[in-house]
């Protein structure tokens, strides 16, 4: 059996190794993210979550989520 | 009574007290807290997701963003682009226009970095978002954030969590003489009576959250900081007597036994 090739994403600030060639969307929904309650910068730049399935992941991406909480 | 109303960017609401969502003991007390202030339009601060910690309560969960307005802040950034970045990614949550912006320069007295303040301001304004400011109690920096289309100016009463209330006043009326955009004091409130001050100023509104979560009962100032804004902007409208320096007399000089 073929081995999947891994690579190294960096997420909300923590390094996580994953599948080459995974979706955001996947990754998203795996971490059970609430997605409508969030947003998503993917390398510096805002994601547009209509577009979103279409990002594929590739080493060294840099992924925030974001959403509110209490401050003043 | 006269019928009043307090518009921010087009939009109105009923309740002056505007209220932060920080530095509660949990989300219940904040939710219980901001429905018993009356508040429409709370503070809210954008973070990272826990990606490890899933059952971590949402803040949505607690307030409903379709019943109380969310104002998200760029609390924490110390410069123009954080600034920037963090609220167009409040933008992308859902569609926040309205935002507090809040540029910090220094990390002890937290006073706002008024040239970084004055540069988002513009750029978040030509990008077609409502940027309520806060700001320096300063006239003149006032006056430019107007300019470069701020939709609302938020000076400072004293440092952010201080508790000191209204250090200048005069500055605070001068900045009411000269504009007419929502005028509503940010940060540094202490207790119930600060608000009234602020009110009785002609200011708009009042921001409040460490003076009613860090109050021994939180629930009781919330009430207290209702009161307050309400019967400050009462005494406002009513109008104040003028101010003399000898007594005078309140019952009838004349008819005296």
């Amino acid at each position: 059996m073929k081995k999947t090739k891994k690579i190294k994403i960096k997420i909300n600030g923590k390094k996580k190794s994953i599948d080459n060639d995974s979706y955001l969307l996947k990754l998203i929904n795996d971490l059970k993210i609430p997605i409508k309650k969030v947003a998503i910068e993917f390398n510096r730049e805002i994601v547009d979550k209509k577009k979103i399935k279409k990002i594929k992941l590739r080493n060294n991406d840099v992924i925030e989520i974001v959403h509110f909480i209490g401050g003043g | 009574m006269i019928k009043e109303k307090f518009i921010i960017a087009g939009k109105k609401f009923k309740s002056r007290l505007i209220v932060g969502t920080g530095k509660y003991k949990n989300m219940s007390e904040c939710a219980k807290a901001i429905k018993l202030s009356g508040a429409n339009i709370v503070t809210v601060a954008v973070r990272r997701v826990n990606i490890s910690d899933k059952n971590k309560p949402l803040l949505m969960d607690y307030i409903d963003p379709k019943k109380i307005t969310y104002l998200p802040n760029t609390a924490g950034c110390f410069t123009s682009d954080d600034a920037l970045r963090t609220l167009r990614l409040a933008r992308e949550i859902g569609g926040w226009k309205l935002v507090k912006l809040e540029v910090l320069g220094d990390k002890k007295n937290l006073f706002p970095d008024m040239i970084e303040t004055l540069k988002s301001t513009e750029v978040l304004s030509k990008e077609g978002f409502k940027v309520m400011v806060y700001c320096n109690d300063d006239p003149l920096m006032a006056k430019r954030l107007e300019n470069v289309g701020a939709s609302a100016i938020m000076p400072l009463a004293a440092p952010i969590g201080s508790g000191l209330g209204i250090l200048n006043k005069t500055n605070i009326k001068i900045i009411r003489e000269q504009t007419k955009l929502p005028l509503i004091i940010d940060a540094g409130l202490g207790e119930a009576s600060d608000a009234t001050i602020a009110m009785e100023l002609g200011c708009d509104g009042v921001l409040v959250n460490t003076a009613i979560a860090k109050a021994k009962k939180p629930f009781d100032m919330a009430l207290a900081f209702k009161n307050a804004v309400i019967a400050g902007r009462q005494s406002f409208l009513a109008g104040r007597i003028d101010k003399v320096l000898m007594g005078n007399p309140s019952s009838p000089k004349k008819g005296i036994i």
